[in-house]
């Protein structure tokens, strides 16, 4: 499914961890790509692998107890799998950028936040002394954080969390990256401050053409700012299409599964929602066939044994399920 | 801040007083008195031996008396070495004991630094297990093993070094390694868990997402963080280096004060006890007074009450 303007695309790339329990599968098999100026929400429980696969392509899993990841990863004619460090290194923060969940624990709290702006610029531009300040506080301005000439010498504990995701942010556009992968940036925040965070990205990536890959766990954020959504389940994308369609008419019952088990604006009041029986798998002890055959009401004596292909649906829409659910 | 170091500096005060007063009741309470090792004196001459150090007056006025001279920066005599106040034997002891301490501190400190790095960022590889193997060692073994062990290799063998005495730089550096070895390996293994639990942390991964080469965060993001166990380590360590430069002083024959402060205990030459225990009474509080600063500065969210 990579196309020729594709940004960065990820074909077959696998994660695994060594663990006492044997060897667990994160990441199982993941291909996506992310085009010039597209927002991509990748979704999944706690555990499916969502986060370890932006992680991976990075170069940011801890190995050991990581294995080296598996597959390819492309971006500018390179794989980025196969790169040294170095090469890594002057490709992060600069042509990728990533922003985490916890803006809390995700800056230093024993350095300037002059300091943790500037270094960016010169380690990838060059830049440094004045010249560093002053773009570092033009992009505190632009991240909306008032008053930042001064802000800019103070602590991160002197921020509150909606402060310190913009401060995170503007760290992160900096060098003005073709794609940033946000890893549940809005999760540890306040509704409130959530929307506003999101509208700020969407905004700048209006403005900047950049790519944004959106990992999260909330439907609700997938649905207002994304182009394009990947559903993961234990470790593999199990659906994929363009967001308006894939909500309209899910075709993989994971995926139907946790539409329905999210309240709407337009549900009646007093009524039930569903919710997905069972637990999220264990990745280190994984059923054979499809993982989700243990939670799924459509499964078939197939499902036990074999895992599913994926299946083109229309031109941009696929899953991989044995028994799809009806288009309605 | 300023206001903080004054209020500090006041609170020492009071302290410094009851480490006198403990002292000096220590000192007195044991038996025995200066004079009772020399041979039979007569009882004149005896009497007039305690009006001369005024050891004939009631204890809570030679008390009284030994703070007021303390005051104006006086020690007292020496009943030993009746020769010499107390102020003189310290002057020329203590710059040396301080030398040593000092040459013992930054060897402490390099070797510590650096093994507790490379055992944190090559967390269980060979080279955290030999760093950490090293560091029990250097722990375990005393110093008064370890001082002829490094006699007997880069004197007596290598010839390198004196093996013993006082004088140039080079006198300084085997008693200076046996003292700061089994400092080096506390301040090892403080290091280490202190980077440990900075290396995992979530703002260590952003600093790796900004693209910073592996150095960089190391120095710049884990240093400063990972090094508050050590600092908090080094203001008794300090102190202790001074003190425990006695038995070291002896095995090298260095011209310290550490020999001078056992032989005083011996012999009950109160002043000279009782100025020794003052003078690293006070170090000993001005260098906590000095880490809690320093950690202010390492750690931005300490504030200052």
């Amino acid at each position: 499914m990579s196309e020729p303007e594709a940004v960065v695309s990820v074909s077959d790339l696998r994660t695994y961890f060594h663990s006492d329990d044997g060897i667990v599968k994160a990441v199982d098999g993941v291909s996506f790509s992310v085009r010039r100026g597209e927002t991509l929400g990748i979704v999944g429980e706690s555990g499916s692998g969502k986060s370890v696969a932006c992680l991976s392509l990075l170069g940011l899993v801890a190995r050991p107890p990581a294995f080296h990841p598996s597959g390819e990863v492309w971006y500018g004619g390179r794989d980025l799998l196969r790169c040294s460090e170095r090469e890594l290194e002057a490709i992060r923060g600069d042509r990728l950028a990533m922003i985490f969940q916890d803006p809390l624990t995700s800056l230093n709290p024993y350095l300037r936040i002059s300091r943790q702006l500037t270094e960016v610029l010169e380690v990838h531009k060059g830049t440094s002394g004045a010249e560093a300040r002053r773009a570092a506080i033009a992009m505190l301005e632009r991240v909306g954080i008032p008053d930042a000439d001064r802000r800019i010498d103070q602590y991160p504990h002197q921020f509150s969390g909606g402060m310190r995701q913009r401060v995170m942010i503007a760290m992160a556009l900096l060098c003005q990256p073709e794609v940033l992968f946000a890893d549940e940036p809005t999760t540890a925040l306040d509704v409130t401050i959530q929307a506003q965070i999101l509208e700020l990205i969407a905004d700048l990536q209006r403005s900047a053409g950049t790519a944004v890959v959106l990992v999260t766990h909330d439907l609700g954020v997938v649905a207002g700012s994304t182009d394009r959504v990947a559903v993961m389940y234990a470790g593999r994308i199990v659906e994929t299409g363009p967001t308006a369609e894939v909500f309209a008419c899910p075709r993989h019952p994971y995926t139907r599964g946790l539409l329905a088990s999210t309240p709407r604006i337009d549900t009646p009041p007093g009524s039930h929602l569903e919710a997905i029986p069972g637990m999220p798998p264990d990745l280190g002890h994984l059923p054979a066939g499809c993982p989700f055959h243990v939670r799924c009401s459509r499964s078939i004596d197939r499902c036990r044994s074999e895992y599913p292909p994926f299946t083109r649906l229309s031109a941009t829409h696929a899953a991989a399920c044995w028994n799809m659910e009806e288009p309605s | 801040m300023k206001a903080y170091v004054i209020r500090r500096l006041l609170e020492l005060i009071p302290t410094a007083l009851i480490i006198i007063l403990g002292s000096f009741a220590l000192v007195r309470l044991a038996p025995g008195s200066p004079f009772s090792s020399e041979k039979e004196i007569p009882p004149e001459v005896r009497r007039q031996l305690d009006a001369k150090y005024g050891f004939d007056k009631p204890l809570p006025e030679q008390f009284v008396r030994y703070l007021g001279n303390l005051l104006v920066g006086d020690l007292g005599p020496s009943t030993k070495y009746p020769q010499r106040s107390v102020n003189e034997i310290i002057a020329d002891g203590f710059p040396v004991s301080l030398t040593l301490a000092g040459v013992a501190l930054v060897w402490s400190l390099l070797v510590g630094i650096t093994a507790g790095i490379i055992g944190a960022v090559r967390q269980n590889t060979v080279w955290d297990h030999a760093a950490m193997a090293a560091a029990l060692i250097g722990i375990s073994i005393p110093s008064f093993v370890l001082g002829p062990l490094l006699v007997l290799l880069f004197s007596l063998r290598l010839h390198l070094l004196p093996p013993a005495g006082w004088g140039d730089l080079r006198h300084v550096i085997l008693p200076g390694i046996t003292l700061g070895t089994i400092y080096a390996a506390s301040i090892a293994r403080l290091t280490r868990g202190g980077m440990l639990e900075v290396v995992r942390s979530d703002f260590i991964r952003t600093a790796r997402a900004k693209g910073l080469s592996e150095r960089l965060v190391i120095w710049r993001h884990m240093l400063k963080g990972g090094l508050l166990p050590v600092v908090s380590y080094l203001g008794p360590a300090i102190a202790s280096m001074l003190t425990g430069s006695v038995v070291v002083e002896k095995i090298f024959n260095v011209p310290g004060i550490g020999p001078y402060f056992v032989d005083a205990a011996f012999n009950r030459d109160y002043f000279l006890v009782m100025g020794i225990v003052v003078l690293y009474a006070f170090f000993l509080l001005l260098l906590n007074l000095v880490v809690d600063v320093i950690y202010g500065f390492l750690d931005p969210r300490i504030e200052y009450p």
